[in-house]
């Protein structure tokens, strides 16, 4: 029972709506990627959820790691320039 | 024969097809080979059970003598269920769950999909959310027979057995009795012999995809489209009925 | 940085409410813990799915059938959703089947219990489910992400679960005599052991203080208890249904209802294995997974062929 390989495991992301994001919901596992678009269908779309399907199989989606949460995303913080309410407009200019 | 009472059959048989196929799929709910497969089995029973509703609701109407679904569905016996023998079968291995699934899909598509164009309004309706369903079945056992014909030596055997066994149900799906000729002349359902091709060549197909051989023809066996069945059907229906059949006229 | 150093900063960032994620510094008997609850929390939904099926080949009609169908379907759903999360801890779900299969897993004792009647279902719904739910919605703001996110899917999904089970008990008691007995007998039948579901007394519960601590749990046992005892005693008495416990009395002072004492006896024989079905829940799964042992293989081996084919 145990020396038996278990199907990949492939991260699943679904897209609820034409236009919107493919996000992250889960896994699944399946033998190949078919089989593995196949399952996130009958298991993460039985309520009508979903519009597409992504599958990454598990060993290759990559991530930042948490060690470098500093480093990578604090910087971010003080560069307010970047938003748009930076910027002093004059009361009287419209549709800026 | 009148086309009432045609229509009535007709509609019985697409009910029962549905049904009885889903119920036996339903039994695997909990007892799947994998997680994953056991969910996308039962998905595709809740469509069948959901078309064998539609058929029979409908049936009760053409009829008009008050037959609600449950009461066609859970107070009929053996001689009055229409189904293939094909669908009535016992579950078997999952070779045999799928091979039959296979065989059954195969035929099952082309029909809905000519039933698209039915000159009644009411089927026309039902094959059209039909389809779509019967499309993914079609490609689910198809994909999963192709996977045990070329997947191991034991899954190959598995198929190839399962498919041999129950090729003899095959010839039923294709023989059109009094019902079907009638309503094919009203344009209300098509001729078989178009399913049929239709169906072959999907076989065709498929088995050559699989590295499976198509069995011979050879003798086929036949009577559930006219409730004469296999000896498998009365216990199944025993054990779907008990409830309706130990408190008559009880509400659920 | 030092061991305890990180175990300060991380009880700050669960003290702070804010998630813990798979690739997050976490203590290691934090992870054998989630992976031990959330593992149990899986295989319960998977075992729970044998005695509801049981009656699907029976629903006395075909909507009955339809969604008992769906609903057991779901299980089998919740039971993928959390094994995914265990997963994302670093155990495999060939490692999780193998801890189900050999007894070595603890699941919901609940499902040892047989469904003998099609009032089980009805009162399975509405009890057990629903007992359940208000563990389920505590999880929902479990610390670890993977964990919570699964359990607001879960929840959002069983939302019918528990109202399909108390139409059916609806439907039995205003039904003939008979029907009403048989609702009657499954509530007599299954009180207790869904009060049991809630876990040990708070007094005795060896995890709780703990997993607390770590936000895993976030309400205690004994007062889930109550909060359930509280709102299903109205709901029987809309039934028309009699809780079989004579010390159940409303409380003014306290605002709760006083109950009477769980058999612990019972309950700690059921989990050491000594329930009625308890050998029959793991038969089944341990056949279901030898069965399938061909299928899987075959569909790993074409998989491989494929795409050595495509790779020449």
């Amino acid at each position: 029972m145990s020396n038996e390989k278990d199907w990949p495991l492939w991260e699943i992301f679904i897209q609820s709506k034409r236009g919107l994001d493919h996000k992250h919901v889960g896994s699944v596992h399946a033998a190949d990627a078919q089989m593995a678009i196949e399952n996130a269908r009958d298991v993460y779309t039985r309520r009508n959820e979903g519009n597409s399907i992504w599958a990454v199989l598990a060993e290759n989606l990559h991530a930042s790691k948490p060690e470098d949460q500093g480093a990578f995303f604090d910087p971010a913080d003080d560069k307010v320039y970047r938003h748009p309410t930076f910027y002093v407009m004059p009361k009287e200019a419209k549709y800026i | 024969m009148t086309q009432q009472e045609a229509l009535f059959r007709y509609a019985v048989r697409m009910g029962d097809n549905s049904l009885v196929l889903g119920h036996r799929l339903s039994e695997w709910c909990g007892h799947g080979p994998q997680l994953e497969e056991d969910i996308a089995q039962a998905n595709i029973a809740l469509d069948l059970i959901g078309q064998a509703r539609n058929y029979l609701t409908y049936a009760g109407e053409v009829e008009a003598k008050g037959r609600s679904e449950d009461d066609l569905a859970y107070l009929r016996t053996d001689r009055d269920y229409l189904n293939v023998l094909l669908t009535e079968l016992p579950k078997g291995d999952y070779a045999q769950t799928i091979a039959r699934s296979f065989l059954f899909d195969a035929f099952h598509l082309p029909l809905q999909q000519a039933l698209t164009t039915s000159n009644d309004e009411r089927l026309k309706g039902i094959a059209e959310k039909a389809v779509k369903e019967v499309t993914y079945h079609l490609r689910h056992s198809s994909e999963w027979l192709i996977r045990f014909g070329d997947g191991t030596e034991e899954s190959h055997n598995r198929a190839q057995a399962a498919l041999d066994d129950l090729w003899r149900y095959t010839g039923e799906l294709f023989i059109s009795d009094e019902a079907e000729e009638l309503l094919a002349k009203a344009g209300i359902a098509p001729q078989l012999d178009g399913i049929k091709k239709e169906w072959s060549a999907t076989v065709d197909r498929v088995l050559n995809e699989a590295t499976l051989k198509r069995p011979a023809d050879g003798w086929m066996a036949s009577g559930g489209k006219k409730g004469v069945h296999t000896e498998h059907i009365g216990p199944m229906l025993a054990e779907m009925q008990t409830l309706q059949r130990t408190y008559p006229g009880a509400e659920w | 940085m030092m061991e305890s150093n990180q175990e300060t900063l991380f009880q700050q960032k669960v003290d702070a409410e804010q998630k813990i994620e798979p690739k997050d510094w976490m203590p290691a008997e934090y992870r054998k813990n989630l992976i031990r609850q959330i593992s149990q929390h899986g295989h319960s939904e998977i075992v729970g799915m044998l005695p509801e099926g049981n009656w699907i080949t029976r629903a006395p009609s075909l909507r009955r059938k339809t969604v008992l169908l769906a609903k057991v379907q779901d299980e089998a759903g919740h039971g993928l959703y959390l094994y995914s999360a265990a997963e994302t801890l670093g155990i495999g779900r060939d490692e999780l089947v193998d801890q189900l299969l050999s007894g070595k897993a603890k699941y919901s004792s609940i499902f040892n219990y047989p469904t003998i009647t099609w009032a089980d279902m009805g009162a399975v719904g509405w009890l057990v489910d629903g007992a359940a739910i208000m563990n389920q919605v505590m999880l929902c703001r479990t610390s670890y992400g993977p964990y919570a996110r699964a359990m607001v899917r879960i929840c959002k999904e069983e939302s019918f679960h528990q109202r399909q089970g108390y139409e059916i008990m609806n439907v039995l008691s205003h039904g003939s005599p008979e029907q009403k007995a048989m609702a009657q007998d499954a509530l007599d039948r299954w009180w207790w052991p869904s009060l049991m579901m809630f876990g040990p007394s708070d007094k005795d519960s060896p995890h709780s203080v703990q997993s607390m601590k770590w936000k895993i749990k976030r309400q205690s046992n004994d007062e889930l208890r109550q909060i359930f005892i509280d709102r299903t005693v109205q709901q029987a008495e809309v039934l028309g249904l009699k809780i079989p416990d004579p010390k159940l009395k409303w409380n003014e002072g306290t605002q709760h209802y006083d109950w009477g004492e769980i058999d612990w006896a019972e309950f700690f024989d059921v989990i050491k294995g000594n329930g009625p079905c308890n050998k029959e829940r793991l038969t089944a799964r341990q056949k279901a997974h030898a069965d399938g042992a061909w299928v899987r293989e075959a569909a790993l081996a074409y998989a491989e062929k494929k795409a050595k084919k495509k790779a020449a």
